[in-house]
């Protein structure tokens, strides 16, 4: 993992001691809102529905036992005793009191971590496949190249007020689970003839006007990477548009001038900006590199097998994935049990994950856009005793990938943009499919719900997607269906009208059980069925009333 | 026909605390929206948002809400300013806390 540098911790240490005297500034009255505000969203403040809500890098999503703990102690001394993890690998506070801020900032720097460019208009945190450095699938590991990214973009003089936020999104897989396709710019590793390096996605982006990024270089060599970003931003900074904030982001630049004329700009800018890099971001990524080196992997004979339960398979089944090396596994731990609110850990589970790192995890942490926690690496010995002390702390729910791991962004029990409701949506849809006893049969599906039009919660790429709406002064709820995030990704379809809230669980029940009838057989998934069947049979289960009127 | 002047109440976050509070009558502050002052003229709302306005160093982002006359005192009408007389729906945080 990626240690910070004395340049490092003296910038991060300066911004709290610059943010420190910002707040006194704005409570003796110095400084106005307006004022302040710039300078508190540089810093990751924003003033939400009842609160100040702090918003935390956690850079690609990969953390170790020390900041987790430190985390869980900011969440109580801070805070109310838990923290939100996000879609895009941060963590949110969503209690903070304005004076203690600059206090949690510097327990942050204190274990090598900060709020920086987690809002305004900048390149915001970078976030990277959860299983990077640990999947089978993997051509090489792109957090060295995230990293670099993210000392690149701090502070970058060029890019502080760009026309809207700007996110980036890395993976080193051919499958893709980190959206890249829906990022300003996506990054993923490819090789040709042998020669590391990227396909560049650019423009894509969920929001009001989502749309799927395009392919704007095939093959980049690695080394050009950095001059290659740097030219597709500077031109962004350049043509995209100040007039109109719904209209800032990039995917909205390229769909207007067409992406052989932004590619064609930024080749020209390329042109220009590559002889500046003299080679000293490689040897800076070299150095990068050798701290993301393996651990050196455990080796061990594998016990006996000791009597399984059947929740133990179940997790087994559901929350495993294949690691690189055969005798050890990359563990998913939901913080979606049933009931409860998606991505939110109490600090006593923060505590715990942090002790399973630091004891059968090589001391590594990674958080999912599908605000899961990751233990990358478990030897598959140790997994009855990692399922053992999850399970006693609450965290060994058996659903990764399944109905109930639902991505839901906080909609307006705290979001100030929220035009609805997006938690208890959640929380409902999986008490229900719990009930039911159904989501192991289901299979994979992947609900995301958005509390309005900005998408946070990524329903634009469910396969069902919810995304709630304000009609009228009463809470209701539009469904999408078909969307996919993956290195197939598909803007969802809209079904049509939208539900009311004690309406919504019931309609996502009957589309599932219409896809239980609908399946060619038990290995189609929902995605698979909706592909081959179109929207038709699903509309048709989703408004019975049409169907009948239309008899 | 003019239309009919929906009430108001004036509302924003606590500077320090950054929780919600009210405009009350007598210019105070409060927590609790049943003590607030229920605007019933459309420019009177707006001279009490520009005094609202002039305690940046007190509050944030003062705004006119729709409000209602219930029977303890001014009763939000929309779903967001009823939240915001409460906390959010999934743990009993905010003002429902110390209810």
């Amino acid at each position: 993992m990626y240690r910070y540098s004395d340049f490092d911790a003296a910038f991060v240490r300066n911004r709290v001691d610059q943010f420190r005297a910002q707040v006194e500034r704005r409570l003796d009255g110095s400084l106005t809102e307006d004022e302040f505000k710039p300078l508190r969203l540089m810093n990751g403040l924003y003033l939400q529905l009842h609160a100040y809500m702090l918003r935390v890098a956690i850079p690609y999503g990969t953390l170790n036992s020390a900041q987790m703990r430190q985390l869980a102690m900011i969440a109580e001394r801070w805070d109310k005793g838990y923290g939100h993890f996000t879609t895009r690998q941060n963590i949110q506070y969503n209690w903070p009191k304005l004076r203690d801020v600059p206090d949690m900032l510097d327990a942050l720097a204190d274990v090598g971590m900060h709020a920086i460019q987690t809002s305004g208009n900048t390149i915001r945190n970078v976030t990277a496949d959860q299983f990077a450095g640990a999947a089978a699938d993997e051509i090489a590991d792109p957090r060295p190249v995230a990293e670099l990214l993210r000392q690149w973009s701090t502070d970058h003089p060029e890019f502080q007020f760009l026309p809207r936020k700007f996110k980036i999104a890395i993976t080193g897989s051919p499958n893709d689970r980190a959206v890249t396709r829906a990022h300003d710019i996506g990054l993923r590793m490819v090789e040709r003839d042998g020669e590391p390096g990227f396909e560049v996605i650019v423009g894509g982006g969920l929001g009001r006007t989502p749309m799927i990024g395009k392919i704007i270089r095939e093959f980049l060599p690695r080394e050009d990477l950095l001059p290659y970003i740097e030219a597709i931003v500077s031109v962004y900074n350049r043509l995209g548009r100040r007039d109109n904030k719904y209209k800032a982001r990039i995917k909205i630049t390229v769909h207007e001038h067409g992406i052989e004329e932004i590619s064609q700009r930024v080749e020209e800018r390329f042109a220009v900006l590559r002889p500046q890099f003299s080679g000293v971001d490689q040897e800076l990524l070299a150095m990068i590199e050798a701290q993301f080196a393996p651990p050196i992997w455990k080796t061990k004979a594998e016990p006996e097998t000791p009597a399984l339960t059947a929740g133990y398979r179940s997790w087994i089944d559901t929350n495993i994935t294949a690691h690189k090396r055969a005798d050890h596994a990359i563990v998913s731990v939901s913080l979606k049990a049933h009931g409860a609110t998606p991505g939110d850990a109490s600090a006593a589970q923060m505590r715990v994950l942090a002790d399973l790192a630091q004891h059968y995890g090589y001391d590594e942490l990674r958080i999912s856009h599908e605000q899961n926690v990751i233990l990358p690496h478990v030897h598959r010995a140790d997994l009855p005793a990692v399922y053992a002390a999850l399970r006693a702390a609450g965290l060994a729910t058996a659903n990764i990938g399944l109905a109930s791991d639902i991505i839901a962004c906080p909609g307006m029990d705290y979001c100030a943009l929220a035009t609805a409701r997006s938690i208890p949506v959640a929380q409902e849809i999986a008490t229900r499919f719990d009930a039911l006893k159904l989501e192991h049969e289901i299979g994979p599906l992947k609900i995301k719900i958005s509390g309005c039009i900005n998408a946070c919660g990524h329903h634009h790429v469910g396969h069902i997607g919810i995304l709630g709406l304000d009609r009228a002064g009463v809470e209701n709820y539009q469904i999408t269906l078909g969307g996919d995030g993956t290195e197939t990704a598909t803007i969802g379809e809209r079904a049509g009208p939208g539900f009311a809230a004690d309406e919504i669980v019931p309609a996502v029940e009957r589309l599932v059980t219409a896809y239980l009838d609908l399946r060619a057989s038990d290995y189609e998934t929902f995605l698979q069925t909706y592909r081959r069947l179109g929207l038709a049979p699903f509309k048709a289960a989703l408004y019975p009333e049409a169907v009948s009127h239309a008899a | 026909m003019t239309r009919r002047f929906t009430p108001k109440v004036v509302t924003a976050n606590d500077l320090a605390e950054g929780d919600v509070v009210w405009l009350t009558a007598d210019d105070r502050w409060t927590r609790h929206i049943e003590e607030a002052e229920l605007i019933e003229d459309a420019g009177l709302a707006e001279l009490r948002l520009l005094h609202a306005d002039s305690q940046a160093h007190v509050v944030v982002g003062a705004y006119l809400a729709d409000a209602t006359s219930g029977p303890d005192g001014p009763a939000p009408l929309h779903f967001r300013e009823a939240f915001r007389t409460r906390g959010p729906s999934n743990y009993a945080h905010g003002k429902q806390e110390t209810a």
